[in-house]
């Protein structure tokens, strides 16, 4: 490769002004931070210029860290194959802001985006037909959001009354344990069983 | 239903799947007809949804690895490598020579797997029984090699960060040989039965055809976007482990239509079969696993004698291993295309997002668009053709 992911990076800032926030190298992958309004212009000039041309798109996917403002992250991966080179876009978003949809640029986008509105809840506005894809019909709620339980929120059993399958609340035989083996020296965010008393007795004196 | 419901400008709507036998598993077509004549094509997925990102989320890396045989069930060792490399590179780990070299040998097993499977239910798809009958045989021999090496047929569990877990008895590696001796002659015998085969051509000629603009549009990689005739394999463009070492030749399409895709993925369990005779004449002796043991369990036999090594096995499989804050993207070529895993880390030991990036899954999506104009027989062959599994769409 002759221009390295540095330069590349600068080349792309260049080619769409206000539209990128900022750039990362690490481990030899290149991540541009854009806006998410204008992420339909960016996309458009990284397919159509030929000194970028980002003619693939390997994936959207989101990424939620609930503590942020903007909640999610949704990542667009894209590969060059005449220039042999991958691109991570990424964009933040918060809860109910939506994000235009590529789906006329790139039509691989169509079920990324209804996957990533299935499991995260982001819009994207103008998808063609934005529906749930992975999860069941009449399913609610978004599954790889940080908050929602890994167990879920109902079960399936037959009923034979009915003679149909129905839907009830989860019930578990046992509380949900989740094993988390995480060195309390290291900086875990749980209290040891006993530290809180040790707490509690700071706290009178 | 009726045949006058099939004459002609009648429009049907007919619901394919989710357990007709040709479906490749749990998929579910909706189907609009004009006649017999398929006008859009809108496939149902999720079915076998199992929310395997969201389990890794709440898994250590080692703990994880095992979900992704079974994504794709097909060819399980070829997932895993996606995982461990994505693990791998954040980590900065560097394989030793014989660990890569056990996987690229594995990873064209898995090839190989994945294409006699393809291949032989293609056609049985169309009508023909006995490929199916020959090469699930030999999948059978293939299946044995992934036991000897990690106890299980199917769900390998055998890539680990940093290598594989065991080193292959010797015996494994001759048997292997004599394998990669016999199998051609298998190839030649099922290319005898289909390759010229009449009925087989005109099922499979000219059926669902691609053109490099729609593949790109439609995100195909893999022999989907071989078959449109461009050189782009990731083994040879990106190469990762040892395959810049190795000779071996790519095959594209000329026409990307179905029989193009079957005669590629014969010639590519060929050169699966050449790569897996170098790899077996080239592999050096040594360690198979990584030595830095922060990251890597100790050998068992150093446990029995180390207090060191046993601290660091009791740490890393209830702990697990730290992986450094970051992101990344790995892709390795699968046998259905570019099967990559982005993963998020915040530098403790589970990861924070896994996002799975399957090769049927894009191919799947272009269904609408290869289907359409097309009979309602042929959605039966092109199905066959994108070489889907829905382990790794529905995930």
């Amino acid at each position: 490769m002759s221009e390295t992911l540095e330069e590349l990076a600068i080349r792309i800032a260049k080619a769409l002004p206000g539209a990128v926030k900022g750039h990362k190298v690490a481990v030899g992958e290149l991540t541009v931070d854009v806006e998410p309004g204008e992420i339909v212009r960016v996309m458009t000039t990284l397919r159509d210029d030929p000194a970028f041309d980002f003619k693939l798109l390997i994936d959207v996917c989101g990424v939620d860290f609930p503590a942020r403002a903007k909640r999610f992250d949704v990542v667009y991966h894209l590969l060059s194959l005449t220039k042999n080179r991958r691109l991570r876009v990424k964009a933040e978003v918060s809860e109910g802001a939506g994000v235009p949809s590529i789906v006329a640029l790139y039509p691989a986008a169509n079920w990324y985006e209804r996957e990533t509105f299935d499991m995260f809840g982001v819009v994207f506005s103008g998808h063609p037909d934005l529906r749930r894809i992975l999860t069941d019909y009449g399913f609610s709620g978004h599954p790889l959001r940080k908050d929602f339980p890994l167990t879920g929120y109902v079960e399936l059993r037959y009923d034979d009354e009915q003679k149909r399958v129905v839907y009830q609340p989860v019930k578990l035989a046992q509380e949900f344990r989740d094993f988390d083996f995480l060195s309390p020296w290291e900086g875990a965010p749980f209290i040891l069983p006993g530290d809180e008393k040790a707490a509690a007795q700071e706290n009178k004196k | 239903m009726s045949t006058n419901a099939l004459a002609e400008g009648t429009k049907t709507t007919i619901n394919f799947g989710p357990q007709h036998p040709s479906a490749h598993g749990v998929l579910r077509l909706i189907l609009d007809l004009d006649g017999e004549v398929v006008t859009r094509a809108d496939p149902h997925i999720g079915l076998l949804h199992r929310g395997t990102e969201k389990l890794i989320e709440h898994k250590t890396y080692l703990q994880a690895t095992p979900y992704f045989d079974r994504l794709d069930y097909v060819a399980p060792m070829n997932q895993e490598h996606a995982f461990v490399m994505a693990a791998e590179k954040l980590l900065g780990l560097e394989i030793p020579k014989r660990g890569q070299y056990i996987r690229v040998l594995y990873s064209e097993i898995g090839r190989i797997l994945n294409h006699l499977l393809n291949v032989t239910s293609q056609a049985l798809d169309c009508g023909a029984l006995t490929p199916p009958l020959w090469g699930w045989e030999e999948r059978e021999k293939l299946m044995v090699f992934y036991e000897r090496a990690c106890g299980a047929r199917l769900h390998a569990n055998y890539f680990r960060v940093g290598g594989v877990h065991q080193d292959l008895p010797p015996d494994l590696l001759d048997d292997i040989r004599a394998f990669c001796h016999r199998f051609p002659k298998v190839l030649d015998d099922i290319e005898c039965l289909l390759t010229e085969n009449r009925i087989f051509k005109q099922r499979n000629v000219d059926i669902a055809v691609v053109t490099r603009e729609e593949a790109e549009a439609c995100g195909m990689t893999g022999v989907m976007l071989r078959s449109a005739g461009v050189h782009w394999d990731l083994r040879r463009n990106q190469p990762y482990e040892c395959y810049n070492e190795l000779d071996f030749k790519i095959p594209v399409g000329k026409n990307g239509d179905c029989y193009d895709r079957y005669v590629m993925r014969m010639e590519e369990m060929r050169q699966s079969v050449h790569i897996m005779l170098q790899c077996l004449d080239k592999m050096p002796e040594g360690p198979v696993m990584a030595e830095n043991h922060k990251v890597v369990p100790p050998r068992r036999g150093e446990m029995k004698k180390s207090m060191e090594a046993l601290i660091h096995h009791f740490k890393l499989y209830t702990e697990g291993a730290h992986v450094p804050a970051g992101e990344v993207y790995t892709a390795v070529e699968a046998p259905k295309g570019e099967f990559g895993v982005y993963l998020v880390s915040d530098g403790s030991n589970r990861p924070y997002r896994c996002k799975i990036r399957a090769p049927g899954y894009a191919h799947l999506q272009a269904l609408n668009h290869l289907c359409r104009g097309h009979m309602l027989a042929d959605v039966a062959a092109v199905v066959g053709s994108i070489d889907i599994v829905f382990g790794e769409i529905d995930r």
